[in-house]
């Protein structure tokens, strides 16, 4: 494997970086808002959004990503391969961090939600100022977890036939016949990305499990 | 929108899909097997007392956890027979499965059976019991009742990730699915009932657990 082929790997793992960065931010605010919307105590809402999360968590990542690039098609949309995964990733990660916050709020004490409501805080005050900067503290280690589940799960966009590291090392393999030096090489890539946030996730967990003895 | 939903293709390959999910089925639990039996031996060497063995169950865990299932089945996919393995595209799959979820199972497990404090196992010994009994009792069942909601997750999160295997075209449904996707074009309709089929498979598999749980771990404690 020449230089050329290797720079080509790492085209692919920049659009690695920026899928995950994408899904995780835009999954990250929609994923907020539903955190909300679940535990806002009114029914309605949140048998919706249990029923959105459950959906997401029961199929495939894989099948997320076909039916949301077809059906996106399907209803006149012509977009990008890139803005097709790119939602596909969103609404992924929206569920699943909407489920991980909505956890997190709720493993915030009640008596500091009492607490709020005795000082006369408003919904919007008591979130923003007491509950949230707690909960956002307990789902550390949880949502940095997700985020490799997600980084690793970009690597899907390959069977949709968009080029980032996995369909890069596919490119490539076919191209010098090596698959396993290439597919040796893109491991590595993604494990460098992904190993350095494990090991804080689970020192964050760590120091937790010692703060809450 | 110009658009006519058809889902003919889907209602004329209905058969081939079930035999599909008979193929995720064989695939999952193929690998679930896999995963517990790496699991358990994982478990054994990272507590032995060969630090080698410790070390390199450490890094294999470390490994899979943090590369992406598609890559793993790729490399394995060319490695096997490398290896001087020939094998069909549905075994690579369900090693390839085992592997992965052996992996996340030997940190399950792990967890497990350090929940069982020496303690306990000294009283079983003093009240008399035998020392399988000591294991299978005071051991076994608790660390199986303490493990049982991670294992059950994992092992839907590795029936999803079943369709992952269809990139080396193993029989299960999503190929399955391709194929009807190829000769009729008519994706969405396609691959939308096959996730609603993920959906069921998934919804029956973690009714299944809570019914062990229910049945074998409901005993109170304290």
């Amino acid at each position: 494997m020449g230089w050329n082929e290797f720079a080509f790997l790492l085209t692919g793992l920049k659009w690695t970086v920026a899928l995950s960065a994408v899904g995780f931010v835009f999954g990250g605010m929609s994923g907020l808002g539903i955190a909300l919307l679940r535990t806002s105590g009114i029914a309605l809402l949140e048998r919706v959004t249990s029923g959105y999360i459950a959906l997401f968590q029961g199929t495939p990542l894989l099948m997320q990503l076909f039916v949301v690039y077809y059906g996106l098609a399907l209803v006149g949309l012509k977009l990008d391969a890139w803005i097709a995964v790119a939602i596909g990733f969103t609404l992924h990660a929206s569920a699943y961090l909407g489920e991980i916050w909505r956890g997190s709020i709720e493993a915030v004490p009640k008596g500091q939600t009492e607490a709020a409501k005795a000082l006369s805080l408003g919904y919007a005050s008591r979130m923003k100022d007491v509950i949230l900067p707690q909960a956002i503290r307990i789902s550390l280690p949880a949502t940095i977890g997700f985020l490799v589940q997600l980084i690793k799960g970009t690597s899907l966009a390959a069977i949709v036939g968009f080029t980032e590291l996995t369909r890069a090392g596919n490119i490539v393999s076919n191209q010098i016949f090596q698959p396993l030096l290439v597919f040796g090489i893109v491991g590595i890539l993604y494990f460098l990305l992904c190993w350095p946030l494990s090991l804080y996730g689970s020192h964050l967990e760590r120091r937790m499990a010692i703060a809450s003895r | 929108m110009n658009y006519k939903l058809d889902f003919t293709p889907v209602i004329d390959g209905l058969s081939d899909l079930l035999m599909g999910c008979l193929g995720t089925f064989v695939l999952a639990l193929g690998g679930m097997a896999l995963a517990i039996v790496i699991g358990i031996g994982g478990v054994i060497l990272r507590d032995s007392r060969f630090a080698p063995a410790r070390w390199l169950v450490k890094a294999f865990v470390e490994l899979i956890r943090n590369t992406p299932f598609l890559v793993q089945i790729f490399f394995i996919y060319f490695a096997l027979p490398l290896a001087g393995l020939r094998l069909d595209p549905t075994p690579t799959a369900i090693i390839a499965l085992g592997i992965n979820g052996g992996a996340y199972a030997i940190e399950i497990i792990r967890g497990g059976v350090q929940s069982i404090s020496r303690g306990q196992i000294e009283a079983g010994l003093a009240l008399g019991l035998h020392k399988a009994q000591v294991f299978r009792l005071i051991v076994l069942k608790p660390a199986l009742r303490a493990i049982f909601p991670s294992l059950t997750s994992q092992f839907v999160l590795l029936t999803l990730t079943t369709s992952i295997a269809s990139a080396i075209s193993a029989y299960e449904l999503t190929s399955v699915a391709q194929r009807i996707e190829s000769d009729s074009f008519r994706s969405f309709e396609v691959y939308g009932t096959i996730t609603l089929f993920y959906l069921v498979i998934s919804w029956v598999m973690m009714r299944f657990f809570a019914l062990i749980s229910a049945r074998y771990f409901s005993y109170p404690v304290k």
